[in-house]
């Protein structure tokens, strides 16, 4: 089972519960805005603690209430993408793409950088600061980034959002690469129907739900 | 121009400060993350005993300083008796003041610019397998130096201008503790010493234009870097 997620949320006022389990190379979930997507990616990469409940990724448990089980982030091998990109605005992208890269143990790790710079075809940036780039290129550069941080599994919010037609079709397709070609679990969060249908094996839809 | 009693004030003046500011820059970061990051019982507390110098008289800081790190006080009788270390009377305590006086103003700007580092990109440091004290060194530190710098330049003028304080614990002593606020003090006291007083008068001008001056430019330096060079 790649993902297999269990958990009760409070985040500020808003409480919900997510179950679900797959073993789809790429899974998605979708829902409604406010409904707790973003959470439930924060809540798998160790930036946010559920109130109860059991993650596990790869067969790895990453966090279990029972058990008394909460892994740090930095033990959990998220390769997460923002949705705002989220890059240090005070590194180049060059040094954006190997902070991870430089923690991860080197038999760990999946793609060269010279290997996600001509995927991403990101090599014209490497020198500029991320304030410099469009919303298109910092997303590509942030996909990078947590590519070559060694991850065991990538969550990407909303990879596509506000980006125009041809760049997020371009991105689409990079996704569908990467699904196919690299041996990693993801789990992506979406509004749109048509990026869902082409890219998804499985679907989890959220629904709002109340407080038990 | 000037006398070499003169000159004696501006080094001690100088070294009293920057002592002063270099040893209180790690405390005052210190204090500045754990009040702008954590959230625990006594924050509200602890930020306003560091505030406390801000508003006490001079006078009150130095004379709680007395208490406290005097021979005879709580610390200071443990710092003589243990490593035969006084602070009272001596230029070290003309230090203590300084920093002590210059510590919320420090504390001021570093938290503030601490509380201007985004926590999300903390977050996306740990994700990317940061400790969380690897993320602190990556992350919140350099992206916070702007503040580092400014709070020590303004913990510099803070600590050349610092007099009630001073005068207090670590007395008015020729050559020990008589900084350039203490020595114009002295100067007016005495009859005569009119261009001694300007003397010094103009060189505190000086130094803390200089300071300031010094300070926009760092805060400046690092903005454009990170417009443009880095």
């Amino acid at each position: 089972m790649f993902f297999d997620v269990a958990i009760d949320m409070q985040v500020d006022d808003h409480a919900f519960a997510l179950e679900f389990t797959s073993d789809a190379k790429l899974t998605a979930l979708v829902g409604p805005s406010g409904v707790g997507k973003t959470s439930t990616l924060n809540a798998i990469a160790g930036l946010l603690c559920p109130q109860a409940g059991r993650i596990a990724v790869a067969g790895e448990i990453l966090f279990d209430s029972d058990q008394g089980i909460d892994l740090p982030p930095e033990k959990r091998g998220a390769g997460y993408v923002f949705q705002d990109a989220r890059l240090f605005p005070h590194r180049k992208v060059s040094a954006n793409l190997v902070y991870g890269e430089k923690l991860a143990a080197p038999d760990k790790r999946l793609i060269t950088t010279d290997e996600v710079v001509s995927l991403l075809e990101i090599g014209h940036l490497l020198d500029r600061l991320p304030a410099t780039l469009s919303g298109g290129e910092a997303r590509r550069v942030a996909i990078g980034r947590a590519l070559l941080s060694a991850p065991r599994f990538l969550l990407l919010d909303e990879p596509l959002a506000s980006l125009d037609e041809s760049r997020a079709e371009t991105l689409l397709s990079l996704i569908e690469r990467l699904r196919d070609e690299l041996d990693l679990p993801m789990l992506l969060v979406s509004h749109s129907t048509a990026e869902v249908e082409r890219l998804a094996g499985r679907v989890v839809e959220m629904t709002v739900t109340k407080p038990a | 121009m000037l006398t070499p009693a003169e000159w004696t004030v501006v080094a001690l003046s100088l070294k009293v400060s920057l002592v002063a500011v270099l040893v209180t820059m790690p405390i005052a970061y210190g204090l500045a993350w754990v009040i702008a990051r954590r959230r625990f019982p006594g924050r509200m507390l602890l930020d306003a005993l560091v505030h406390l110098p801000l508003v006490l008289p001079p006078v009150v800081t130095g004379w709680l300083l007395l208490i406290l790190l005097g021979r005879n006080g709580a610390i200071g009788g443990w710092l003589y008796e243990t490593f035969g270390v006084t602070l009272v009377f001596n230029w070290t305590g003309a230090a203590v003041a300084a920093g002590v006086m210059a510590l919320p103003l420090m504390v001021r700007a570093m938290r503030l610019s601490i509380e201007a580092v985004d926590r999300r990109l903390v977050g996306a440091a740990r994700t990317l397998g940061a400790s969380p004290w690897h993320a602190f060194l990556t992350i919140t530190l350099p992206l916070s130096l702007p503040g580092i710098a400014a709070g020590a330049m303004l913990g510099f003028a803070r600590s050349l201008g610092e007099f009630g304080a001073t005068i207090t614990f670590a007395a008015n002593i020729a050559g020990e503790t008589r900084t350039l606020p203490l020595a114009i003090y002295t100067g007016l006291q005495l009859p005569g010493a009119e261009s001694a007083v300007t003397r010094l008068a103009v060189i505190a001008i000086v130094l803390s234009l200089g300071a300031l001056l010094v300070s926009e430019w760092l805060v400046r330096r690092s903005q454009g870097n990170r417009a443009h060079v880095l």
